[in-house]
């Protein structure tokens, strides 16, 4: 097999087997995508991944991580409006950060055209939320695709892309989480000759300011789109029947990832209803699905998160007066959750229980499994700075915490970071908790990428008003959550940057040097007003990635002299690495598979048990 | 063929990816057509990763529905046994790694550790096959994917895969000083 940069880039057709994430990326390549902009979030960053695959000198196109979503869409806007296909690609929330601008782009002529693509995560497998986007399409006016596979994930954006060059407007391809991450095997097409970089703005394709009466006209003309759109995907047959010999009448409508549930519930029926599937959800084809439901009766909406598709079918159905049954959500619980293959089988049996009977039972346990939560990597900076900052807090300070491989500081044995709400949301929020608070000190925590995404008008809002909090930069000199991206603080060093914004107490230290940063942080929460600290020390995981490929690197570890080890237990319960094992008989060992050697964890030990070996294992 | 549904589960770190791109692979090496996806969230960071195959006949999502596992892949003791209480159906097959990487509620002294006979006890008492993998001799840990792999392919495991699919699955992935530590590996279990 060829490396996926040369796969990608190959001129003639070819079969591969891809994830969706990664099939994107060979759909921008064939429809000419000239402009590529991103900020990286699950479930999307293998698109970016699997972009960087290929050599920056042979990319077709332009690719940048922007430092967040609302930039990312304004520069694939501003590309488009030269007269490139453009496209910017993000998570769920990161449609939030870009609202401001991504609602006016229906209103737009964008002569180049530009696709979004927005992974959405049903389920909130690593998300704040589980925020159905599909809310704000309907609000924005614009054409959403929602494929079900890593195959339409691929279709569908050639269907955006070409719908946008031909409409020169905005469409969405919806992902969801298991269909960004899923892998099959995809049919690619030849890739046509590449296209030329264009400058081409000229106001005349205007109007671009949509102000007074102006933003009406333009208004008017978003919705003509729209009905232009629905054409489209009439004649495109985006909107497929599967018709069933055996569907005592009734029928389902659904889309993306839950039609494949759907599809795989009524393997085990004993009747199957007709599946009117949806490919565009917005707008709603309304031909089709009048004619599905004067054909099937009843017929059930079965759609994950909110009730979009329903509330429109239900209007439709009473606005043509017709009779069918149309149902939707019954629940609470039904606006909850991935419509995983599980939860549509609860559903259909539950409803019609005629059709089909749950299947097997569980395998009972004999002992209860611990949970595993996420943990902090061997070695991780942000540990020893948490272990460190403890130490200077008291139990009555409040902790804020940001969004970042950070955020897990809020879990034992830290529980560092009780508030939480989004991206760079700490600093303002720990404004508003200091206010008239004389007994409390209130301490913010943020990212190094997230001090750039959004952390900088919270920041600049406690100097100008005066609020009297501390905040910890915790830099690790990447976007690591994500999978180690780029991001401004390549360009832009963040204590300079603090100094010129006039913060006079900002101090800094490597988190490994614990005791200077308790240090720091006692002085830091004596001062009145705003502090900094920046807790610094580089990604362990990134480091250790790069060292491991280095010729001649042998792995060192830690060791425990079992005989000066008192089994006080501060290591494994205190600083918590999970490198160290706790024996049934209370002694302490290390498990030479997760060690990276970087002795973080030593100053914990008051007995001074924890050492080096010289690299074994 | 029909519908085979497999549940691998594991720590993040060890390999899964790898694992499953490989069965994946091997699988479509004997041209059944097949499916995958993996749910990872944040497990970067040490948390859970699942990833499911699914391959043969009917099948649409490759999400599986619960205890419907005909094969569920184990890397570490504790999600071995989570995945057989989630996935394996009755009479299904579970190979697991006797590798124990212990969840924070151990290391905090709150919950007991689980043992390859507490996944003994489970799978007799879920009628199940429980196949136990010693990797104890392996040199380097990220490579005990590949002691599963072999296992896989010497047992024959998956209907109508053969050794031979997942040796043109490893070198369609894995290239120069990387394809011949994990070949040496994966065929030591082969054998």
């Amino acid at each position: 097999m060829k490396k996926l940069g040369e796969l990608l880039m190959g001129k003639d057709p070819f079969e591969e087997i891809l994830m969706g994430n990664e099939a994107v990326v060979r759909a921008m390549i064939e429809t000419g995508t000239k402009v590529v902009t991103s900020y990286p979030g699950s479930p999307t960053p293998e698109i970016a991944a699997a972009i960087q695959r290929i050599p920056e000198d042979k990319r077709p196109f332009y690719f940048e991580f922007s430092v967040n979503e609302k930039v990312a869409t304004e520069v694939a806007f501003g590309a488009a409006l030269d007269g490139n296909l453009s496209c910017a690609f993000y998570k769920s929330v990161g449609l939030n950060v870009a609202l401001d601008s991504f609602v006016q782009l229906g209103l737009m002529n964008i002569i180049g055209g530009m696709v979004v693509v927005i992974g959405d995560d049903p389920g909130a497998n690593s998300s704040q939320n589980e925020q159905d986007n599909r809310n704000v399409y309907k609000m924005s006016r614009v054409t959403v695709f929602e494929p079900a596979s890593p195959r339409e994930a691929y279709a569908y954006y050639k269907h955006a892309a070409a719908l946008a060059v031909k409409e020169k407007t905005v469409v969405v391809l919806r992902l969801t989480t298991h269909v960004c991450h899923a892998r099959q095997k995809v049919k690619f097409d030849a890739c046509k000759k590449s296209i030329p970089f264009k400058t081409d703005f000229n106001r005349e394709n205007g109007p671009y300011i949509a102000l007074t009466t102006m933003a009406l006209d333009m208004k008017r003309l978003s919705i003509k789109k729209l009905h232009r759109s629905e054409h489209y995907i009439k004649q495109m047959g985006l909107n497929t029947v599967m018709v069933s010999k055996n569907n005592h009448g009734k029928g389902i409508i659904t889309s993306g990832l839950t039609c494949l549930s759907v599809l795989d519930v009524l393997e085990r029926s004993h009747y199957k209803p007709d599946i009117l599937k949806l490919g565009a959800i917005n707008p709603l084809e309304k031909d089709c699905i009048l004619s599905f439901l004067k054909t099937h009766d009843p017929v059930l909406v079965l759609e994950e998160l909110d009730d979009i598709l329903e509330l429109q079918i239900k209007a439709l159905a009473y606005d043509h007066e017709l009779k069918t049954k149309v149902m939707g959500k019954q629940s609470d619980e039904d606006f909850v959750g991935e419509y995983t293959p599980d939860k549509v089988m609860d559903k259909l049996s539950t409803l019609w229980p005629d059709m089909i009977t749950k299947g097997e039972k569980a395998a009972v346990l004999p002992v209860k499994v611990p949970e595993r939560p996420a943990q902090m990597c061997p070695g991780c900076g942000h540990r020893s700075a948490f272990f460190a900052i403890k130490k200077a807090l008291e139990d009555t300070d409040v902790t804020v915490a940001d969004i970042g491989c950070h955020t897990l500081g809020y879990m034992p044995p830290y529980n560092i970071g009780e508030i939480l709400l989004c991206m760079g949301a700490s600093s303002g929020m720990a404004s508003g908790l200091s206010l008239f608070n004389n007994k409390k000190r209130v301490v913010a925590f943020l990212g190094d990428s997230t001090f750039f995404h959004a952390g900088l008008p919270g920041l600049i809002n406690a100097i100008f008003n005066h609020h009297n909090i501390t905040l910890i930069i915790m830099e690790n000199g990447t976007t690591a959550m994500t999978g180690h991206q780029d991001h401004a603080g390549r360009e832009i060093p963040i204590e300079g940057l603090l100094k010129g914004l006039g913060i006079e107490s900002i101090l800094s230290c490597d988190t490994y040097s614990q005791s200077k940063l308790t240090d720091l942080v006692k002085t830091s929460l004596k001062i009145k007003g705003l502090s900094v600290v920046i807790a610094k020390h580089p990604c362990m995981l990134k480091f250790t990635r790069l060292q491991r490929k280095k010729p001649g690197f042998v792995q060192t570890h830690i060791t425990i002299d079992q005989k000066t080890c008192d089994q006080i237990h501060d290591c494994v319960e205190r600083f918590g690495c999970p490198t160290f094992i706790r024996n049934p008989d209370e002694t302490v060992d290390i498990n030479l598979d997760l060690c990276i050697g970087d002795g973080s964890c030593r100053p914990s030990c008051p007995v001074k048990a924890v050492g080096f070996d010289k690299g074994a294992k | 063929m029909k519908a085979y549904n497999i549940h691998i589960t594991g720590v993040g770190g060890q390999g899964i990816g790898l694992l499953s791109q490989a069965l994946l692979r091997g699988i479509d090496h004997a041209g059944i057509t097949a499916i995958a996806v993996d749910t990872h969230g944040l497990a970067q960071r040490g948390g859970v990763v699942v990833s499911r195959i699914r391959c043969g006949q009917k099948i649409h999502s490759p999400l599986i529905l619960q205890h419907s596992a005909d094969l569920v892949l184990g890397m570490e003791v504790h999600e071995a046994l989570r995945g057989l209480g989630l996935a394996l159906k009755p009479g299904g097959t579970l190979v697991y790694l006797d590798v124990s990487w212990q969840p924070l509620l151990v290391r905090l002294g709150l919950n007991s550790e689980i043992g390859a006979k507490d996944i003994e006890i489970a799978c007799k008492t879920a009628g199940a096959k429980a196949i136990k993998v010693d990797t104890q001799s392996m040199e380097d840990s990220r490579m005990q994917n590949m002691a599963l792999l072999g296992t896989i392919a010497k047992k024959k495991l998956i209907p109508g895969v053969s050794k031979e699919n997942f040796d043109a699955a490893l070198e369609d992935l894995l290239t120069g000083d990387m394809l011949k530590k994990n070949r040496a590996i994966y065929d030591a279990y082969a054998s």
